[in-house]
């Protein structure tokens, strides 16, 4: 009795009293919440983003601000072969090595998603390449296409296929090569491992349907397993064309964009002129010519998001 | 190329599992880790032997030797450079994970005006690689001061660290249930101590996975503690080893293979305590 009496007698007044404190106050909380990210990303993200622009349309260097010169730094691009060749060879070195890792990432995937003896060991094997630093496996490359001692050399003229050590890094072809090879090493797992997870959220009913009907194992690929992954492919495949483009720490290590520029990347060039070079200015206007690449990059994973949403019910 | 199912795969014999998955699974297996392997036997080799394939298989070592890790040790600034990013590590993962343990609740649970927004520009935030901000980011530093000391790095990675801190733990908090926290506001707690006591604890996991993957990523990063540091002691092991270790014409493969090889331990021993951790991180920031 006396507890049905209480209940809403205690209930209302309590429900003003927590609209009334601040600090409930979802919007007031929540800037409280966000400050410490928001004054992070703002002060070394959103502002050097902005800056960044800016000093494109500067001719500022090293401790000096620069005065505003418009599109200068961009016009000079036009007449500037070294810049008009770190473009080729960033494209080149993007798509190339990006649908390589494609390839045998999404090849590693499958293989990885059939039964196997020891599987987490072999799937926590694979990823090593990865989680290692960049910088330091790349010298391990480095050290791999030396031209003296290159072990890979030295195997294959044991086995009699070349005659001579190869000039990995020395020629301009063999070192974009040299180099997408590295990059494909580091990148795969990546590519394997998310895939995997992907993978493993396809209902094994699916295939033993398709079995029943006398679908062979290409059909099966094809009709189940691809559809089914194309949107955490599309994700995956942003985000490895982003790492890709904006590659700096593994051709730094290895090549330093030498032979003649034949390995350079806008992200290495722009370091070379803005820091060792001192051209602030120019470096700025090199990494904002990056810009509309990385956003046809990050439009195309939204469109990636909003299609998975699609599918698998909206939550928002 | 065959997609199939675990359950239906006692349809295979034994030479077709062979061709079809061992033999490929391996030889990918081989490429992967030779790396490392050729890391580990220069490290280890004698200059001698190093140098010397006519008399030496060059994927054996003979005579082991310490030579070259004694060398970085005592005649480098290797010491100091594994401190130093040990302390750049932790700290810049510690202030990450704090900031996206507020910002990623405040987001996902508080709801607050334009909170859609803000989820959407940290996602946005995550996708700026670093090889465009460090110019701008340089002369940001320059004018507070911090340029070479290893606060430039700890304050910068949190940069890259805390949208993807962040993405990850709104992912992970979608999976709490409401009801919860519902309860214990309705037994009179605050947010603060509903986040604090009910919402944290239950994230755990999802806090260690950010909290790895944060710190191999810090561990790892290489243009911003390039441009920022300038005096050798103050450099990271991926710096260090890259300027300090190959100054010359002699490169000394056997110290410079030691600086990798141990450069990348203390990130491969606590990725192999937490390999399940680490690969939802990785898998998570993708897939939500």
């Amino acid at each position: 009795m006396t507890v049905e009496i209480e209940t809403p007698a205690r209930l209302a007044p309590q429900e003003d009293r927590t609209a009334g404190r601040w600090w409930d106050n979802p919007n007031v909380l929540g800037v409280l919440f966000m400050a410490p990210a928001a004054a992070i990303l703002l002060v070394f993200l959103a502002y050097p983003l902005a800056l960044g622009f800016w000093l494109g349309l500067t001719d500022a260097s090293i401790g000096d601000p620069g005065r505003f010169v418009g599109l200068a730094n961009f016009a000079s691009f036009a007449h500037d072969a070294v810049f008009w060749l770190v473009v080729f060879n960033t494209i080149f070195y993007t798509v190339v090595a990006s649908a390589i890792k494609f390839g045998l990432g999404l090849y590693l995937a499958l293989l990885l998603d059939r039964r196997l003896p020891f599987k987490a060991f072999v799937r926590a094997i694979v990823l090593l390449p990865f989680v290692v630093p960049t910088v330091l496996s790349a010298i391990a490359f480095w050290w791999i296409y030396d031209p003296q001692f290159s072990i890979l050399s030295w195997t294959l003229m044991k086995a009699g296929v070349i005659s001579h050590f190869i000039d990995f890094l020395g020629q301009p072809w063999n070192a974009r090569f040299s180099v997408i090879a590295a990059n494909i090493w580091r990148g795969v797992p990546f590519v394997a491992i998310t895939l995997l997870a992907g993978l493993q959220t396809i209902p094994p009913s699916l295939y033993e349907a398709a079995t029943l009907d006398g679908a062979s194992a290409w059909q099966r690929f094809r009709h189940i397993t691809f559809p089914m992954l194309t949107p955490i492919i599309a994700v995956v495949m942003t985000f490895s064309v982003l790492m890709t483009f904006a590659d700096f720490q593994l051709i730094y290590a290895i090549t330093k964009g030498g032979p003649i520029n034949a390995t350079h990347l806008m992200a290495t060039l722009s370091f070379e002129r803005a820091i060792t070079g001192g051209r602030l200015g120019e470096g700025a206007a090199i990494a904002d010519a990056m810009a509309p690449f990385l956003v046809g990059a990050v439009l195309f994973s939204y469109f990636g998001l909003q299609r998975r949403r699609w599918q698998h019910g909206a939550r928002d | 190329m065959a997609a199939t199912p675990e359950g239906m795969e006692y349809l295979e014999r034994l030479p077709r599992r062979l061709v079809t998955l061992y033999l490929p699974l391996a030889i990918m297996l081989f490429v992967l880790l030779f790396p490392f392997y050729w890391m580990g036997t220069t490290s280890f080799k004698p200059d001698e032997e190093l140098y010397d394939y006519a008399h030496f298989n060059p994927f054996l070592v003979v005579h082991p030797t310490l030579q070259h890790v004694r060398k970085l040790f005592f005649e480098t600034s290797y010491p100091s450079w594994l401190i130093n990013t040990m302390i750049v590590s932790v700290a810049s993962t510690a202030i990450s994970l704090i900031s996206s343990v507020f910002a990623a609740y405040a987001v996902e649970r508080l709801r607050f005006t334009g909170a859609r927004y803000v989820g959407l520009a940290i996602f946005l935030a995550y996708l700026v690689p670093p090889s465009i901000l460090f110019i701008p980011l340089a002369a940001v530093i320059f004018k507070l001061g911090l340029f070479d000391t290893l606060w430039a790095l700890i304050l910068t990675y949190p940069t890259f660290l805390v949208p993807f801190c962040t993405w990850l733990l709104m992912g992970y908090f979608r999976t709490i249930p409401h009801e919860l926290e519902e309860c214990a506001m309705i037994d009179g707690a605050s947010r603060l101590q509903v986040l604090w006591m009910i919402t944290l604890p239950l994230a755990v996991p999802g806090l260690i996975s950010a909290g790895i993957f944060a710190f191999t990523l810090s561990w790892n990063e290489f243009v911003y503690a390039l441009t920022f540091i300038s005096s050798s002691e103050n450099k990271t092991v991926p710096v260090g080893a890259i300027t300090e270790l190959v100054e010359g014409d002699v490169y000394h493969w056997g110290s410079l293979m030691a600086a990798a090889l141990l450069g990348s331990l203390p990130v491969v021993v606590l990725y192999s305590f937490f390999v399940e951790y680490y690969v939802s991180s990785l898998t998570g920031a993708v897939k939500e």
